[in-house]
């Protein structure tokens, strides 16, 4: 399997079939008595290998997608496949990372990257093997003993990763699995992960409020705005695939897209102003 | 720094419970009648007789006994109705009336129905005192296991977790902090069970050195009883604590961590 071709392409020339597919999608729910439209109308392809990043304020339903293509709940018009069939209740082929890790605090480092395994079955031993590297790979070295709140936020991102990969999805989610940490060691969860999910040939779906994350790491960039929410634009980020982030600062590309993307996005700010 | 503080707590601690024996001491016979509320001195002597003959331990035993039973069979009944419950809604829902009033009937009004059912034997005491802690355990287990993180569960059905997975990895595990509050309460409630079912009807256990000292009109010895009621509650809670670090070695590290507000 290739990775996404380098040059552009749009939603029309689609020549493979896309892995997740979302058809004229709608999503409400019941808060309090009222009905509340998350998200509206989405039409979106997400094609095998590639990086797609969504990005919007917050609250105009880009989770909601990821909860429907790992199927937490069906949307309420429209339909949403996974290679080319109707998601089901838990879809096995995509693993999910979220904002908070959700790792379990009774377990340490260890136990909680074995978690997935034991699922699975695998023998003692074997287990042992496989988690010993998986934290190499993630950089957990020596913190096999450590409990969760034992770990700094980027040791919990790590471990919540590894875990990820343990059961080796071949469709990760992520919502804004960065936002709670600071800048620079942002800046290398971004660098890693893209690393890692160009090396194992992953297909991801990445939520993210901040607009130059989600061009920093995608191939390609969804905006949303408003509510309830629906695609205001879909761009192939023009940046090499072994793009190196730490520069893109200085990327002529990098800056225009941002700048140009950052116009779709202002009005549905100075709307809520 | 940190020690020097400790130190200077415990030196108070020893001063002030001196100065509280001491008033107790001096005001036997002169401010109140030595015959209602004894003094420390013969308090220690009466309870150091009974440690020498062996009484303490005789009767200690059997209220331990009680105790002990009566809140292993209840916790354990307590925590497989709360898992049982916290996992079957519509049954929840269903007896939630009927549990909520009987939760609200204070235990010891039972105490004479199980008299007249199991007699007045060391198994009367066990059932009342289970009776108690089963309540106690089973809403606290019920609630942790209602409580647990539905992401959490979300996120290990997506490994493909069956529900006997998700029970004993995830439901358990973080209810266990539920279930240790309920069995740290439950303590005391135990020592209650098994005393108020000696005082109503019994010949062996403290209950009974008490009630039998107080119909004596021998406060000294009531207050001699009641000393070794409190050791045994004493070293009853520091059982649960122990057992409650060691099956969650994670929340010890708790205190010992940074801190970020």
């Amino acid at each position: 399997m290739t990775k996404h071709p380098d040059q552009a392409m749009t939603q029309s020339d689609n020549v493979t079939s896309p892995l997740i597919a979302f058809r004229n999608v709608g999503k409400q729910f019941i808060v309090k008595g009222e009905p509340l439209q998350a998200v509206h109308g989405i039409d979106l392809d997400v094609y095998e290998g590639e990086i797609l990043t969504l990005v919007g304020p917050s609250g105009c339903g880009k989770s909601t997608l990821l909860n429907m293509a790992a199927g937490l709940f069906a949307p309420t018009e429209g339909e949403v496949f996974y290679r080319g069939s109707q998601v089901q209740p838990y879809n096995p082929a995509v693993g999910y990372m979220t904002q908070s890790d959700h790792l379990l605090p009774w377990r340490d480092v260890i136990g909680n990257i074995a978690i997935p395994l034991e699922i699975k079955g695998l023998s003692k031993s074997e287990i042992s093997r496989r988690v010993e590297e998986l934290m190499e790979t993630v950089g957990l070295g020596g913190f096999g003993k450590s409990y969760p709140n034992q770990l700094s936020g980027g040791m919990r991102k790590r471990c919540a990763l590894a875990r990820l990969l343990a059961y080796d999805p071949e469709t990760l989610l992520m919502d804004e699995p960065f936002a709670a940490l600071d800048a620079l060691l942002r800046m290398r969860m971004q660098i890693e992960i893209r690393d890692l999910c160009r090396r194992l040939n992953k297909t991801v779906m990445f939520v993210t409020h901040d607009l130059d994350e989600a061009v920093a790491i995608g191939d390609r960039c969804a905006v949303f705005t408003g509510r309830p929410g629906s695609i205001e634009r879909i761009v192939d980020v023009p940046l090499a695939p072994d793009r190196n982030i730490l520069h893109l600062r200085k990327d002529p590309d990098y800056r225009a897209i941002t700048a140009d993307l950052w116009e779709v996005l202002a009005p549905s700010i100075e709307q809520e102003l | 720094m940190e020690s020097l503080t400790k130190t200077r707590i415990w030196t108070y601690r020893v001063a002030f419970l001196a100065f509280v024996l001491i008033s107790w001491e001096l005001a036997s016979g002169r401010i109140a009648s030595e015959f209602f509320i004894s003094r420390p001195s013969a308090i220690a002597e009466q309870f150091f007789a009974w440690v020498m003959s062996g009484t303490i331990f005789y009767h200690g035993a059997i209220t331990l006994l009680q105790a002990v039973g009566g809140f292993l069979l209840g916790s354990v009944i307590g925590m497989c109705f709360g898992v049982w419950l916290g996992r079957a809604q519509l049954v929840a829902e269903v007896l939630d009336p009927f549990i909520m009033m009987f939760y609200s009937l204070p235990k010891v009004a039972l105490a004479p129905l199980f008299v007249l059912w199991f007699g007045i034997g060391i198994d009367m005491k066990i059932y009342l005192t289970a009776t108690i802690v089963f309540f106690l355990v089973f809403l606290n287990t019920y609630t942790g296991v209602r409580a647990v993180s539905r992401e959490q569960v979300a996120i290990l059905r997506l490994m493909g977790a069956t529900e006997r997975h998700v029970l004993f990895k995830v439901v358990l595990p973080s209810a266990i902090t539920w279930v240790f509050t309920g069995l740290r309460l439950s303590v005391p409630y135990a020592l209650i069970g098994s005393i108020v079912g000696e005082l109503i009807a019994s010949n062996r256990g403290l209950g009974y050195l008490l009630a039998n000292s107080a119909g004596q009109f021998d406060t000294t010895g009531v207050f001699a009883a009641l000393i070794g009621i409190m050791i045994m509650a004493f070293f009853l809670n520091a059982t649960v604590k122990l057992l409650e670090i060691k099956a969650m070695p994670w929340r010890e590290t708790n205190s010992s961590r940074e801190m970020s507000i």
